[in-house]
C-alpha cells in the first residue's frame, strides 16, 4: 500500500553568496538562520518534521508564504535530500510542482506529451498512445498541434494537469497553481482527483485556499516557519481561518 | 481505458532516504546507470536545444557550418601568408585544427552550465543528474556533426582523397566525447557551487588556444614539443587530427589523452559521489 513516512526530517538551505560579516550578523539575529559547522549561513526550511500519511488520505499543506510548503513537496518528490531524518515514500510519485518545468515552449502540445513520456521513462510509442487521452481530457482540440508558447495560462495548466494525472500516480504531489483553471476544468479536475484518491492513493496539496482544503482534503497539516503547528482533520485545522 | 494500454509497473516503487546512512555511492552509481539507460531523453532534449536556438532562421544550424567555413578559409589565407606555408599544405591542417578546437572549446564552456541550465527541471522532478550532463554532451555532438563534414570538403578541395587510415580518428573522437562527459559532470557541479569558475574556464580556454598548436604546427617548437604532451587540449585534439593528417597519432599522444581522460573520470566520479545530494541546493 502506498504511504509516506517522515521522521525528523530537516532541510537547510545554504545561503552561499552572503559575504559581508555585518549582514551575516544581522541575519543571524533572526531565528530561522544559523551558522552550521562549516561556518555557512543556512536557512532552516523544514525543522524536524514527523508525520505519516496512509493510503487514501488527501492532505492539504497550509501556512503562510515561506512556511515550507513547496519545500516539503519537493522533499517528498526526492528533489531535496534532508540533512537529518528519515524519509520513505512508497508508491509511484507524480509531482505537479511547477507546470512549466520540463515543458518546451516551442514544441506543440503533442510533442510535449511525448517529451513528458520520455521524462517519465516511457517509450515513444507509449507516450504517443497517451497523447489522445491527454488531448481529450485537457479539451485542447486543435491546439494540441500548436506550439505551447501560444497557449493561454489556463490552457497550459490544463495540459500539465492532464499529463501529470494520465499516468495515475499513486502519490500525487501538487502545488496550488493548477487552481488557475476555469470552473468547467476545475470540476473535471476534482472528479479526476477523486478517482485517483479513491484507488487508495495519496494526494498532498499545498494551498492557501481554505475552501479548497475543506472541500478536497481529509486532513490538513499547518506549517509555520518550517515546523508543524497543527495536524488533524481538515475541518478542525482550518476552523476560524 | 488507459489502464489497459499502459503497463503499470509491477513492483511498487519506493523512495527511501536516511540522512544517517546516505549511501552516497549507490545513489551516484544508480544515477549514472539510469541516466545512460534512458539516453533517449537527453538526446531528445539536446535536439530541442539546437532546434530552438535556430528557430525561424532559414539556414538553421547550418549557420554554424557557414561561420566555421568562413573562419577556416579566412584564417587559412592569413596564416599561410604569415607563416610562409603554401596554402594547399596549410589549409587542411588549419581546417582540422580549428574545427576540432571549436568542439573542445565549446564542450569546455558548455560544461560549466550543464547543471545550472537545467535548474527548472532539477527542482521539479528527481531525474538522474547524468541526464543533464548527457544532454550537454549530445548537444555538442550535434553541433560537431554540423562542422566535422567541412573537413572532408576542405580535403577534397585541396586534392586529398579519403584514406583507410582516417578511420583511426573515430576512437579519438569517442575518447574526446567520453572526456567531455566527465568534464561536463565535474565542471557542471563546480560551476553550480562556485559561480566564478565559469568565467575562469572561459578565459583559460582562450589562453589555451594560443598555447596549443592550433594555428601553428607542433614541429615549430623543436625539441621542446614534448612538453605539449602535458596539454590535455592538445593531446585530445591530436588523437583525431593525427590520423587525418599524418596517418596516425603517436604513442605519447594517446597515452597522455588516455591518462587525462582517466584523471577527469576519477575526479568527476569522486566529486559526484560526495556531493550529488547537494546539487539541488546549488543550482
Amino acid at each position: 500500500m502506498p504511504h509516506i513516512a517522515v521522521e525528523g526530517v530537516t532541510i537547510e538551505f545554504p545561503l552561499y553568496h552572503i559575504g559581508a560579516r555585518s549582514l551575516k550578523k544581522r541575519l543571524l539575529a533572526k531565528s530561522r538562520l544559523r551558522q552550521d559547522e562549516g561556518n555557512r549561513v543556512v536557512v532552516a526550511a523544514l525543522r524536524e518534521l514527523d508525520f505519516r500519511i496512509e493510503a487514501g488520505e488527501r492532505v492539504a499543506l497550509i501556512g503562510h508564504n515561506g512556511a515550507g510548503k513547496t519545500t516539503l513537496l519537493r522533499t517528498l518528490a526526492g528533489v531535496y535530500q534532508p540533512v537529518a531524518g528519515r524519509l520513505e515514500v512508497v508508491g509511484e510519485i507524480g509531482s505537479l510542482i511547477d507546470p512549466a518545468a520540463g515543458m518546451d515552449q516551442e514544441s506543440t502540445g503533442r510533442e510535449n506529451i511525448v517529451l513528458r513520456g520520455l521524462f517519465r521513462g516511457l517509450s515513444e510509442a507509449q507516450s504517443t498512445a497517451m497523447a489522445d487521452a491527454i488531448g481529450a481530457f485537457s479539451d485542447l482540440g486543435e491546439f494540441l498541434d500548436v506550439p505551447v508558447r501560444t497557449y493561454s495560462a489556463g490552457m497550459q495548466v490544463r495540459l500539465a494537469f492532464a499529463m501529470a494525472t494520465v499516468m495515475e500516480p499513486q502519490v500525487l504531489l501538487m502545488d496550488e497553481w493548477f487552481l488557475a483553471g476555469d470552473a468547467a476544468f476545475m470540476q473535471k479536475a476534482r472528479e479526476k482527483l477523486g478517482e485517483l484518491v479513491n484507488d487508495a492513493d495519496i494526494l498532498v496539496l499545498a494551498t492557501h485556499d481554505m475552501a479548497i482544503v475543506r472541500e478536497w482534503c481529509t486532513r490538513a497539516i499547518r506549517l509555520e516557519a518550517g515546523r508543524i503547528v497543527a495536524d488533524g482533520p481538515a475541518e478542525e485545522v482550518t476552523r476560524g481561518m | 481505458m488507459l489502464d489497459q494500454s499502459l503497463p503499470r509497473e509491477v513492483a511498487t516503487p519506493v523512495y527511501r532516504f536516511d540522512a544517517a546512512t546516505p549511501r552516497r555511492r549507490d545513489a551516484a552509481v544508480g544515477d549514472l546507470l539510469t541516466g545512460f539507460r534512458r539516453w533517449r531523453l537527453p538526446a531528445a532534449l539536446a535536439w530541442l536545444d539546437l532546434r530552438n536556438r535556430y528557430r525561424g532562421s532559414v539556414l538553421g544550424p547550418f549557420w554554424m557550418t557557414l561561420s566555421t567555413a568562413a573562419m577556416v578559409f579566412g584564417l587559412g589565407f592569413l596564416y599561410s601568408n604569415l607563416l610562409k606555408v603554401p596554402l594547399p599544405e596549410y589549409l587542411p591542417f588549419v581546417a582540422v585544427s580549428l574545427i576540432l578546437w571549436n568542439v573542445i572549446n565549446q564542450i569546455a564552456n558548455d560544461a560549466c552550465t550543464s547543471l545550472t541550465s537545467a535548474e527548472g527541471i532539477i527542482r521539479q522532478m528527481p531525474l538522474p543528474y547524468s541526464v543533464h550532463v548527457l544532454r550537454c554532451v549530445f548537444r555538442n555532438v550535434l553541433i560537431a556533426a554540423h562542422n566535422l563534414p567541412l573537413i572532408l570538403l576542405v580535403f577534397l578541395v585541396c586534392g586529398i582523397w579519403p584514406r583507410a587510415a582516417w578511420l583511426a580518428a573515430l576512437p579519438g573522437l569517442a575518447l574526446l566525447m567520453v572526456n567531455g562527459f566527465f568534464v561536463a559532470l565535474f565542471l557542471g557541479m563546480l560551476c553550480a557551487r562556485f559561480r566564478d569558475i565559469g568565467p575562469i574556464v572561459g578565459s583559460a580556454m582562450q589562453l589555451l588556444f594560443f598555447l596549443s598548436p592550433v594555428l601553428w604546427k607542433p614541429e615549430l617548437l623543436g625539441p621542446r614539443a614534448e612538453w605539449l604532451l602535458l596539454n590535455p587540449a592538445y593531446t585530445l585534439m591530436e588523437v583525431v587530427r593525427g590520423p587525418l593528417l599524418d596517418g596516425g597519432a603517436g604513442f605519447g599522444v594517446w597515452l597522455s589523452a588516455l591518462v587525462f581522460t582517466g584523471l577527469a573520470a576519477v575526479v568527476a566520479i569522486v566529486f559526484f559521489v560526495r556531493f550529488r545530494g547537494r546539487i539541488a541546493f546549488w543550482v
